[in-house]
């Protein structure tokens, strides 16, 4: 019974957050563009399934993942957790010993970003219009690929107390490096894909991640550093998604150069 | 449902993986656990679904009316709102406008009461929103005239590294994470579909160089914008 009142409650919730993009929608489309919409009934079906789906994988987010990964990012970044498996005295942490974070924070961007909606959502469509030269899985894992190392490298820099910028700012200049050699259809995807990994799945647990760490490693503070791993987390896959391209423009380049040679021969 | 299956298989080994060798504990409620993970699985089996049949051909529809209809104005006008209206009101948003409001009454740039703090979190919330409706209409103004993405998104990095190094240094985290928290599930979808609908109906666009990037200016705009809203005020 509590169990299906929080779900009409999150069901509720989410109608709520789709009112004003659905008002746009039908305002424009009844006013402006003063046509009916074609298949009418199948988009509100389309809409409903979206809403109610949307809503179950928020509830069960809210009810088994987020609860367990809150309390494994509060025990991971635990100064007695990690003492027990360092060498180093008490006290006097290197950041060398926080390896099991860092691992924690590569693989949970990776496989939190590879369940994101938005992420899905997006490769289906750039699969589409690429007529499937650029594959689904491709770019998944090329994005999840990006968060796991922007996330690894943004506990590093809580841990080490670095100024966030500089990472920025070099990121963005490996980007702009990129962005002149890389295949030019790739680019605006590219650019996009930093902005979806970061949604539904991936934020709160990252958050989470990013506090427990500002708070536990001394020297820092909760307001200040707890911030930013999202910015790394949507910088590093436009550098992993350009690197994809760039690899499989570059092995079929070989590939057609072989090919040429054994028919030459 | 065997792919959204697939889809968290990751998530549930990573999770197993770290209770088990690393923390050495059992999982608290592995009942409570399993009916949230299948809740899980069938919520991405209807979402993708609904996705396929409602927000890419409303999307797209929209999109290709416009585009017949030949009327800048209104389609800006639409751009803007659907930018504005989908931020304003997001989740995200608001928790990291009042989590703002909190370092700025901390680090003493507005008085620490319940009412200034209040009033700074609806206006940074306010002022992202009105940067990602401005983020949309440029970028679809970008599709309009066929502008290369690069130097737009360039010349938006360089405002970015320029006033980070004048905005007061409480601001830049939330600056840089405001960007990533705009673009929600449902958004995204839409805006990538009306991107590629504009660029396949008008002539001598190509969907894959002109109707990306949409996403992209929405995540760019806002850093420039809080951090300026931050210097401001």
């Amino acid at each position: 019974m509590e169990f299906i009142l929080q779900l009409i409650d999150i069901t509720l919730t989410t109608i709520k957050d789709v009112i004003p993009i659905a008002a746009i929608i039908f305002g424009f489309q009844l006013f402006v563009i003063r046509r009916p919409i074609p298949n009418l009934k199948r988009v509100l079906i389309g809409f409903a399934y979206v809403i109610f789906g949307l809503a179950l994988f928020l509830l069960g987010l809210d009810k088994a993942l987020f609860p367990i990964g809150r309390l494994m990012a509060e025990q991971l970044t635990n100064p007695d957790f990690i003492s027990q498996w360092s060498d180093s005295v008490p006290g006097q942490l290197h950041w060398k010993d926080y390896y099991w974070v860092f691992l924690f924070a590569f693989l949970i961007g990776a496989s939190t970003t590879i369940a994101e909606p938005s992420l899905i959502a997006v490769a289906i469509k750039a699969n589409e219009v690429s007529g499937g030269a650029i594959g689904v899985w491709g770019l998944r894992i090329a994005v999840a690929l990006g968060v796991a190392v922007g996330i690894s490298l943004g506990t590093w820099r809580i841990v080490t107390g670095y100024p966030i910028h500089w990472f920025i700012i070099s990121g963005y200049i490996v980007v702009v490096i990129q962005t002149i050699w890389a295949p030019k259809m790739i680019v605006p995807l590219a650019y996009d894909s930093g902005g979806v990994t970061t949604s539904t799945v991936t934020v709160p647990l990252v958050a989470a991640l990013g506090l427990g760490l500002a708070e536990t490693v001394p020297g820092r503070s909760a307001l200040i550093d707890g911030f930013g791993l999202i910015a790394f987390a949507s910088l590093f896959p436009m550098i992993t998604v350009m690197g994809y391209a760039q690899i499989t423009e570059w092995s079929a380049k070989r590939s057609s150069k072989k090919e040429r040679e054994t028919a030459e021969v | 449902m065997v792919g959204s299956l697939r889809d968290l298989a990751p998530i549930i080994l990573v999770i197993g993986f770290f209770q088990v060798f690393v923390l050495q504990q059992s999982v608290p409620d592995l009942v409570g656990l399993i009916v949230g993970l299948l809740c899980v699985v069938a919520g991405l089996t209807f979402f993708i679904y609904g996705l396929e049949m409602g927000l890419f051909p409303i999307g797209e529809s929209m999109a290709n009316a416009f585009a017949r209809k030949g009327s800048v104005f209104w389609l800006l006008l639409f751009a803007f709102c659907l930018g504005f209206g989908t931020t304003v009101a997001e989740p995200a948003l608001i928790a990291v406008a009042d989590e703002a409001a909190k370092v700025a009454s901390v680090g003493g740039m507005i008085v620490d009461s319940d009412e200034s703090r209040s009033s700074y979190a609806n206006g940074l919330r306010f002022t992202v929103a009105f940067s990602v409706g401005l983020a949309i209409v440029l970028g679809v103004l970008r599709i309009l005239k066929g502008w290369s993405i690069q130097y737009m998104i360039i010349a938006g990095y360089m405002m970015v590294v320029i006033m980070t190094m004048f905005a007061p240094r409480e601001i830049i985290g939330i600056a840089y994470d405001s960007g990533g928290v705009t673009t929600s599930t449902i958004t995204v979808p839409l805006v990538t579909a009306l991107g590629v609908g504009l660029a396949s109906s008008i002539e001598g666009r190509n969907p894959m160089i002109d109707g990306f990037g949409l996403i992209a200016f929405a995540s760019l705009t806002p850093m420039i914008f809080v951090m300026a809203y931050g210097m401001v005020i």
